[in-house]
């Protein structure tokens, strides 16, 4: 397919977002599962013949929105430069503490199931990565977003925003407290649920490292049905994305309690060499 | 990337977790007053850097994210706290801009200055709904023509690539730098 160039001094006016959300042929769920099995396939055979492939697929047509949103080349593979191995530096002056509690935003109790959401942050060696930014979003208890763009007809949590931060402490730990979100109706096809999930967005020690993702909750039936989950082709990777339940963190009469490592990708051996010269 | 670890390192022993896209209702998880204003507006050597996010049919995307990381005028990495709860006048170096619904994004900040002789560039980052997973890239500075060609990444690609990661000079001051997901003029992004 030959993309159009938009003409110089005629530029393309975009619609307005919302009438971008759904798909153009909403096919049946039962084509989307077929279409994600296939490429799962073809993904598999590829690594196995030695292809490198990112554990994300960009190019991934389940997700219909991704078809003219991925590129059609490789990303080039660069030596990281200085800058690129650094991150933003956060603290505590950026982020109140009180803002890891998406319960405590509003003047009265929000309704669903209170939880807590707590693991680290680590590099590929396990260590911990201290003072990085954690930023969390999600839907309230009946799936619904806050966002003015979601159209879904549940209703909306006068006691629930949705939205918090943090920043990991010296051991690289993070801590939520919020509501269980409820599972989500979007267009991408007939009758297309997202299963249940919080995105977190996550700076590491190098930008290299940033990662924005999404938490899942234990045995959700709608796992293998959703395209952007399956976007991850290899099933460790997609298992990696869900909270472990853990009866420890539950607090007696207050809250259920799930445990998440975040790992983010390095640093690279260029990070000690580069960090050795000054 | 390429680099081999200290061998003291030993294995890596976990596999990073995996991206997911950022969807169509980040803003309200990701919003934050000031967020693109990496310089103060209006102050000394404050710049807008911006320019329009396309997709592959050539329309604009109205619902990206795009970050941008980069050394304060003199070359020197930002350690300064602050990014998320701006003070006015501290430079950071990191910023944030959503497009609006001309897919359209800018931000406030400083050009960066060169580091070790190397040609200066923001390093980027793009998120977007339909976006499976981040993309990084580079906005380099067009006047060191010396450094950037001898820089390596620059020196890899053709012509048009190449141009693909420049940012064009306006007369105000500014930095126009249009980033295209796909197709035609496909922007260059990069892997670590």
């Amino acid at each position: 397919m030959t993309a159009p160039v938009p003409t110089a001094g005629a530029p393309r006016t975009a619609a307005a977002p919302e009438t971008l959300l759904a798909s153009e042929d909403m096919p049946p769920q039962s084509q989307i599962t077929r279409e994600i099995r296939d490429l799962h396939a073809a993904t598999d055979a590829r690594e196995a013949a030695g292809e490198p492939v990112p554990a994300t697929l960009r190019d991934f047509a389940p997700y219909r929105s991704s078809i003219l949103r991925h590129p059609t080349k490789n990303p080039r593979l660069v030596d990281p430069e200085t800058i690129e191995l650094l991150s933003p530096a956060f603290g505590q002056r950026d982020v109140a503490r009180i803002e890891s509690d998406l319960t405590l935003q509003h003047r009265g109790e929000p309704q669903g199931e209170r939880i807590t959401v707590e693991g680290r942050l680590l590099d590929s060696w396990g260590r911990p990565i201290a003072n990085e930014l954690v930023e969390v979003w999600q839907a309230n208890a009946a799936g619904r977003y806050i966002h003015q763009r979601d159209q879904h007809p549940a209703p909306l949590d006068p006691h629930f925003t949705g939205a918090g931060r943090t920043v990991t402490d010296d051991q690289g730990r993070w801590k939520f407290t919020t509501i269980k979100p409820g599972p989500y109706p979007w267009k991408n096809h007939v009758n297309a649920w997202r299963p249940a999930h919080i995105h977190f967005s996550i700076f590491g020690s190098g930008f290299t490292q940033r990662i924005v993702t999404q938490m899942y909750f234990p045995g959700d039936p709608l796992f293998a049905l959703d395209p952007i989950y399956n976007s991850i082709h290899r099933q460790r990777d997609r298992d990696a994305l869900i909270a472990t339940y853990d009866h420890d963190l539950t607090v007696p009469e207050f809250s259920m309690g799930y445990r998440w490592d975040i790992v983010v990708d390095g640093p690279d051996a260029t990070w000690f060499e580069q960090d050795g010269e000054h | 990337m390429a680099a081999t670890p200290p061998p003291a390192w030993g294995p890596r022993t976990l596999e990073p977790s995996a991206g997911q896209t950022v969807g169509p209702f980040f803003a309200f998880g990701l919003d934050y007053a000031k967020k693109h204003e990496v310089a103060f507006p209006h102050s000394p050597g404050a710049i807008v850097l911006g320019g329009t996010v396309y997709d592959g049919a050539g329309a604009p995307v109205p619902d990206a994210v795009v970050e941008i990381w980069g050394a304060d005028s003199d070359g020197t990495i930002p350690r300064a706290r602050g990014s998320r709860r701006r003070d006015d006048h501290t430079f950071t170096g990191f910023g944030r801009a959503f497009t609006d619904d001309d897919g359209r994004w800018e931000l406030w900040t400083r050009n960066p200055g060169a580091a070790r002789g190397k040609a200066p560039f923001f390093a980027a980052l793009l998120f977007a709904r339909g976006l499976p997973d981040k993309l990084h890239t580079r906005i380099y500075l067009p006047e060191d023509t010396e450094a950037l060609a001898a820089d390596r990444l620059l020196a890899s690609l053709e012509p048009e690539e190449r141009d693909t990661l420049i940012a064009t000079r306006l007369a105000d001051g500014g930095l126009r730098h249009d980033i295209r997901i796909q197709g035609d003029r496909e922007t260059v992004f990069i892997t670590f």
